[in-house]
């Protein structure tokens, strides 16, 4: 128990970091309408492609002569790129039929 | 500069970054601003991918306090680093590009799935540097889980979609196997945080665990939900980037993850709004599968009334108003430029023409506003389900294109049916019905359509790109 109480006292800052971020994501898309739920569900899914941030930190702090970890990171950020490039560009290509005629 | 002044500047591009994302979805929120928000998200995520491979500092805690020190990282470790993003966009550019506008719900599925993957390589990699340290293994192993859950729920997802797996599939007794096996995967993953095991053997078992959790999860859904469980899985890879974000305290990672996260969190229940159904009844529920729900056709049936083009054409060339209905069908046949045509034809000789979008229509829930927006039909003749509903009783002619479950009035009237309580188009006020399908086969709830026995429907069979082309040259004529 004390280690859960200290736990949360140690990581106070990204505890509250958390909880603020839950309510800004709510916030931001509360009242959109039906018809952009799609290119919307598409934007957010390219936003969580910050993912390959992390693969980038594991590829730049990996051992060089691990062969498995450098293929796994490859793999990671090729993946990660795939949803960044991906999930912009085809959200682009959605929402470039609702500009104005 | 300093290490310490690249430091911060790494942390002011994520500032920026963090910022971008948030004012991006924000403006993705409203059709004027979604592309420009769309883009301006783009810029950030670039700026902080650019900060992460060039500034390489760590901060690290001496005895006089905090130092902040460069990495050196081997030129060829540069080189793969480079080499995969050059792979990922191309493949990624080119992917996005080509597909189809019908395949969009699909490749939504499938990029998410890569994220997922990527969450789950970065928990396989992370976990032997961390052993002992129980907060970062929490982080690694519940990223490791839920990155893996999703990675292989979208690929299910995008099989259903594709249509390579159409059927539901379900064990007897799946919700207790599922759960079981959820309670099974996470007992697991707790025992790899809390045992101090090193086990790599253990730790790829984990992963596998995770693997086939994420399929039972999404196999059992039928095709209609599908929707529903991308945006889930959306969410799911926003908590896994989260747990990354926690795992290396990288803010940039924490905003994006929780923001998808909670947003997808809200869009899901939004989507399961839309159809008047809880969440936990699209996870657990029965909805389009086989079994005895669907086998049980309404008891009265009356008589199918077929119609020729010619008769359609008449019909439309002499009402006042006519609502189109457009479904999947409409997006499988690629219909949404003759349907366009059909419409200005009908405008040109004074027929007012609406297009009736229920919120679920297509695979998608907005698919058939991209769809038709494509195709240059005006954004404002587009109207939602309440709108148009009280406007069906004064409406001559409503023409249901491949749409089927979104117009079935069992969901109004027959307390057994799977999909009773979803929100319908009420088109059976309207005085005419033309229902324009491929053939009498079900929905993809499975289930049988009353709409199509009313006397006042009369059935259109045929390919709707070539029954509607028909129908303009047959309209031309008159």
């Amino acid at each position: 128990m004390t280690e859960i109480i200290n736990f949360i006292g140690t990581h106070q800052e990204i505890i509250f970091f958390i909880i603020l971020s839950v309510f800004v994501g709510i916030e931001v898309i509360g009242g959109v309408p039906t018809v952009l739920h799609t290119p919307l569900m598409s934007g957010a899914n390219a936003i969580h492609g910050v993912v390959i941030v992390g693969a980038i930190i594991v590829m730049l702090n990996v051992d060089a002569n691990d062969y498995v970890a450098l293929s796994l990171g490859f793999l990671a950020v090729v993946l990660g790129t795939l949803n960044v490039v991906g999930g912009f560009v085809v959200t682009d290509r959605m929402l470039e039929m609702f500009k104005k005629k | 500069m300093t290490p310490e002044v690249l430091y911060n500047i790494r942390t002011i591009t994520y500032i920026i970054a963090s910022a971008t994302f948030i004012i991006g979805l924000k403006r993705m929120g409203n059709a004027k601003t979604a592309r420009n928000g769309n883009l301006i998200a783009a810029v950030g995520m670039t700026l902080a991918i650019i900060a992460s491979i060039f500034i390489h500092v760590n901060k690290v805690q001496t005895e006089t306090g905090v130092a902040f020190e460069q990495v050196e990282t081997p030129g060829f470790i540069y080189s793969l680093i480079f080499a995969a993003i050059i792979i990922g966009t191309i493949i990624g550019w080119l992917t996005a590009k080509k597909v189809q506008m019908t395949k969009m719900p699909e490749l939504v599925s499938m990029f998410n799935g890569m994220g997922g993957a990527c969450a789950a390589l970065i928990g396989l990699m992370e976990f032997h540097h961390n052993t002992g340290n129980t907060g970062a293994l929490i982080a690694i192993v519940l990223g490791l889980i839920i990155g893996s859950v999703s990675f292989s729920g979208s690929v299910i997802a995008f099989l259903k979609l594709n249509g390579t797996m159409n059927k539901p599939v379900r064990l007897p007794s799946y919700n207790i196997i599922n759960t079981l096996v959820m309670i099974g995967v996470f007992a697991f993953g707790a025992y790899m945080i809390f045992s101090g095991t090193e086990s790599s053997t253990l730790l790829y078992l984990l992963f596998a665990a995770a693997l086939i959790y994420g399929i039972l999860f999404t196999i059992p859904i039928g095709g209609a939900d599908m929707p529903v469980v991308i945006s889930l899985l959306n969410s799911f890879t926003g908590l896994a980037a989260a747990f990354g974000g926690f795992l290396y305290d990288n803010k940039v990672m924490l905003t994006g993850g929780i923001l998808v996260g909670s947003a997808g969190t809200l869009l899901t229940l939004v989507m399961c709004k839309a159809m008047n159904r809880p969440l936990s009844n699209v996870i657990f529920g029965a909805f389009g599968g086989g079994g005895a729900s669907a086998g049980d056709g309404p008891d009265v049936k009356g008589s199918i009334k077929d119609m020729s083009v010619a008769d359609a054409a008449v019909l439309l060339n002499y009402s006042k108003k006519v609502v189109i209905v457009p479904g999947y069908g409409l997006a499988v046949a690629q219909a949404q430029h003759i349907i366009h045509e059909l419409e200005m034809l009908l405008e040109e000789r004074g027929v007012e023409v609406k297009y009736a979008i229920h919120p679920v229509a297509g695979r998608m829930p907005g698919h058939m506003n991209v769809l038709l927006a494509e195709s240059n039909v005006d954004y404002g003749k587009l109207v939602e389900m309440e709108e148009i509903n009280p406007e069906l009783e004064q409406t001559d002619v409503v023409l249901v294109v491949g749409a089927n479950d979104v117009v079935n009035p069992a969901a109004k009237t027959d307390p057994s049916s799977p999909i009773y309580g979803m929100p319908i188009l009420e088109v059976d006020k309207a005085k005419h019905i033309i229902v324009n399908k491929r053939s009498m086969n079900a929905g993809y709830a499975g289930i049988d359509n009353l709409l199509f026995y009313d006397p006042k429907t009369s059935m259109l069979f045929g390919d709707a790109k070539k029954a509607l082309t028909e129908l303009v040259a047959e309209l031309k004529t008159m």
